[in-house]
């Protein structure tokens, strides 16, 4: 095609590509500031280099490992829990035949995805609140001691992970049900002939079937398990559970934003965008070779 | 014909039946979909309900499925104060502008990425798919955004984030797959303009795509809170999210509760939250039975064809 006779086209597209490149590609290049000592007079390309400094400083600081440790430690819940749930939420409406009841399953199901992070946490505040929160009532009413749920430290993963399940459950059981809907009929039939029971059916025809849409999700659920969820974790974090709810993208906001340490704290978001970056190609790398599908 | 029907179908029924294990597989089937749906419904009905029960209904724990003495207490405490009214002009004005600006810049990179000889295409989407995996990060952006004047302006929360990748992709397939380049080479004869053409033929073709581009962004603008949260320093600028924050998550009700008495003004912020919950969301889930479809549509696109 040429550029003359199509030159509205190339006209078109440079509002989006500059977005691109300045909002996107221009904080790239704005990360050199994990190498300076930002200077806010001269500005980040007149701040002096450092090398590797800020990063050190940050491997060395005693909370680099609970930081490390309660990213891998949420994310790694999230991962082993939230994942097999929607494929098991789909195994199931996929067997279900009426209609109606499969409609209304995935309706309510799907509906909590379009709940605020804000929100979302607001409801599990008023639920887990200490005095007047429906779990305490409730377990007041069957005559137990209450709880400080978001007090307990202990228990803030396990409130993270399975509020976001059921948040987002249903959401991504919609992928599975499409790619259920794509296996050849006739493999069900021959199943059936063959005596199979429904759960034998499910293992060896529904299972193989949606086994590279599961390959495909697997690896870029891994590929975003440093940059989990930290709005959420932000707004539910509190005094007593910070131990535990203390993430690295939570602790780049406080010291880069709310500290203004800025070149600090672009090295540590630096170090972890890179890790999942390594991630993303690492597990992609594993599944090309174990299962031959892989998102590129 | 309905006889040979019959015929049919009833050797298929002596031959092969459900056995009692599968039947039993079906009950726990039912029985645990039926316990998924108690467990994400009952807390959405609880919150309506609580919303519209009078205040000591709540804070006595009265309330556990329909709403206890109705009223509308809450809500009306709502609609009278100013900061949160003023929270859902700015949420709705944010919404309306955000989407347009970014639903149009959506279409113009996805269009013309469509098109098989648009020369660079895989360059400008491999560039565009990059930022997907990696990003210069919070601070960096912050810089750039800071750079730019937004700080502190309605600009920080319509343009910074206003295209998604993922909404690229999906609309570009669409594109790809829905008009026929018959069409295309058609209007070429004729004479007509790749602008014209956009306008005429291809945006009145994409309707479903466009719904798909509008609520995704609309949900995702009326959600947002972060970009707020890090970008704007003045409270009259802030969208619903942000006021919702401050009340309920960092119990900053003080200011709206001032004039009442003490126990009833403990009560009415508690009720208070309820009411803000269900203000904050309806607008969403009430459209939502209505478009669920279009969502489904749009996610399936998007997973069929990277």
């Amino acid at each position: 095609m040429s550029f003359k006779k199509h030159w509205q086209l190339y006209l078109i597209v440079i509002p989006p590509v500059l977005f691109f490149l300045i909002f996107k590609y221009y904080p790239m290049l704005n990360a050199v500031l994990a190498f300076k000592d930002y200077n806010v007079i001269k500005g980040i390309w007149g701040s002096p280099w450092v090398g590797f400094k800020n990063f050190q400083l940050f491997f060395d600081n005693p909370m680099f490992w609970t930081l490390a440790k309660n990213t891998i430690l949420v994310s790694g819940y999230l991962l082993l829990a939230g994942f097999p749930i929607p494929i098991l939420l789909a195994l199931m409406l996929n067997e279900i035949s009426n209609g109606r009841f499969k409609r209304l399953v995935q309706l309510v199901t799907f509906a909590p995805y379009f709940i605020s992070t804000v929100v979302m946490v607001s409801i599990i505040m008023l639920f887990l609140a200490p005095r007047l929160g429906f779990a305490n009532v409730a377990l007041n009413y069957f005559g137990f001691d209450s709880v400080n749920f978001l007090g307990e430290a202990s228990m803030f993963r396990s409130i993270y992970v399975w509020s976001d399940i059921w948040q987002t459950a249903g959401y991504s059981a919609v992928i599975y049900l499409a790619a259920l809907s794509g296996i050849d009929p006739t493999l069900y039939e021959a199943a059936k002939v063959d005596g199979a029971s429904r759960f034998q059916k499910i293992v060896h025809v529904d299972l193989p079937g949606i086994l590279p849409t599961i390959t495909i999700i697997l690896i870029l659920n891994v590929g975003s398990v440093m940059a989990i969820g930290f709005e959420k974790i932000y707004l539910l974090q509190n005094q007593l559970n910070i131990v535990n709810s203390e993430i690295i993208a939570t602790y780049v906001y406080k010291i880069g934003l709310l500290n203004a340490n800025y070149s600090f704290a672009t090295a540590v978001g630096l170090f972890n965008s890179l890790i999942n970056l390594v991630l993303l190609f690492t597990v992609n790398g594993l599944a090309k070779r174990i299962t031959k599908s892989s998102i590129w | 014909m309905a006889s040979a029907k019959i015929a049919m179908q009833t050797p298929k029924r002596q031959t092969i039946k459900d056995s009692m294990g599968d039947r039993i597989f079906m009950i726990v089937i039912y029985t645990i979909l039926t316990l998924v749906l108690i467990a994400v419904v009952y807390p959405l009905i609880y919150i309506l309900s609580s919303s519209i029960s009078s205040p000591s209904a709540v804070t006595s724990g009265r309330v556990w499925l329909w709403p206890v003495d109705i009223s509308f207490k809450g809500f009306k405490v709502l609609f009278d104060t100013p900061q949160i009214m003023q929270g859902y002009g700015n949420s709705l004005f944010y919404t309306v502008a955000g989407t347009m600006i970014s639903v149009v810049l959506t279409v113009m990179i996805a269009y013309p990425m469509s098109r098989k000889s648009f020369f660079g295409r895989t360059v400008i989407m491999m560039l565009i798919t990059f930022t997907m995996l990696f990003s210069g990060g919070l601070i960096p952006t912050y810089m750039v955004v800071k750079e730019f004047g937004m700080i502190d302006s309605r600009w920080a929360l319509l343009i910074p984030n206003a295209v998604w990748v993922w909404q690229v992709i999906i609309a570009r397939s669409f594109f790809q797959n829905s008009i026929p380049d018959e069409l295309f080479e058609a209007s070429e004869i004729d004479g007509c303009s790749d602008i014209r053409f956009m306008q005429s033929v291809v945006l009145p073709l994409s309707k479903p795509i466009l719904a798909v581009l509008f609520l995704m962004y609309g949900v995702g603008q009326w959600n947002a809170y972060f970009d707020a949260l890090i970008y704007l320093k003045s409270s009259n600028l802030f969208p619903l999210q942000l006021v919702l924050r401050s009340i309920i998550i960092m119990n900053n009700s003080a200011s709206v509760t001032d004039a009442l008495k003490q126990v009833e003004r403990q009560q009415l912020s508690e009720l208070l939250k309820y009411s803000l919950i269900v203000v904050a969301t309806l607008p969403v889930l009430i459209m939502y039975p209505f478009v669920q479809r279009y969502f489904v549509q749009g996610m399936l696109v998007g997973s069929v064809k990277g």
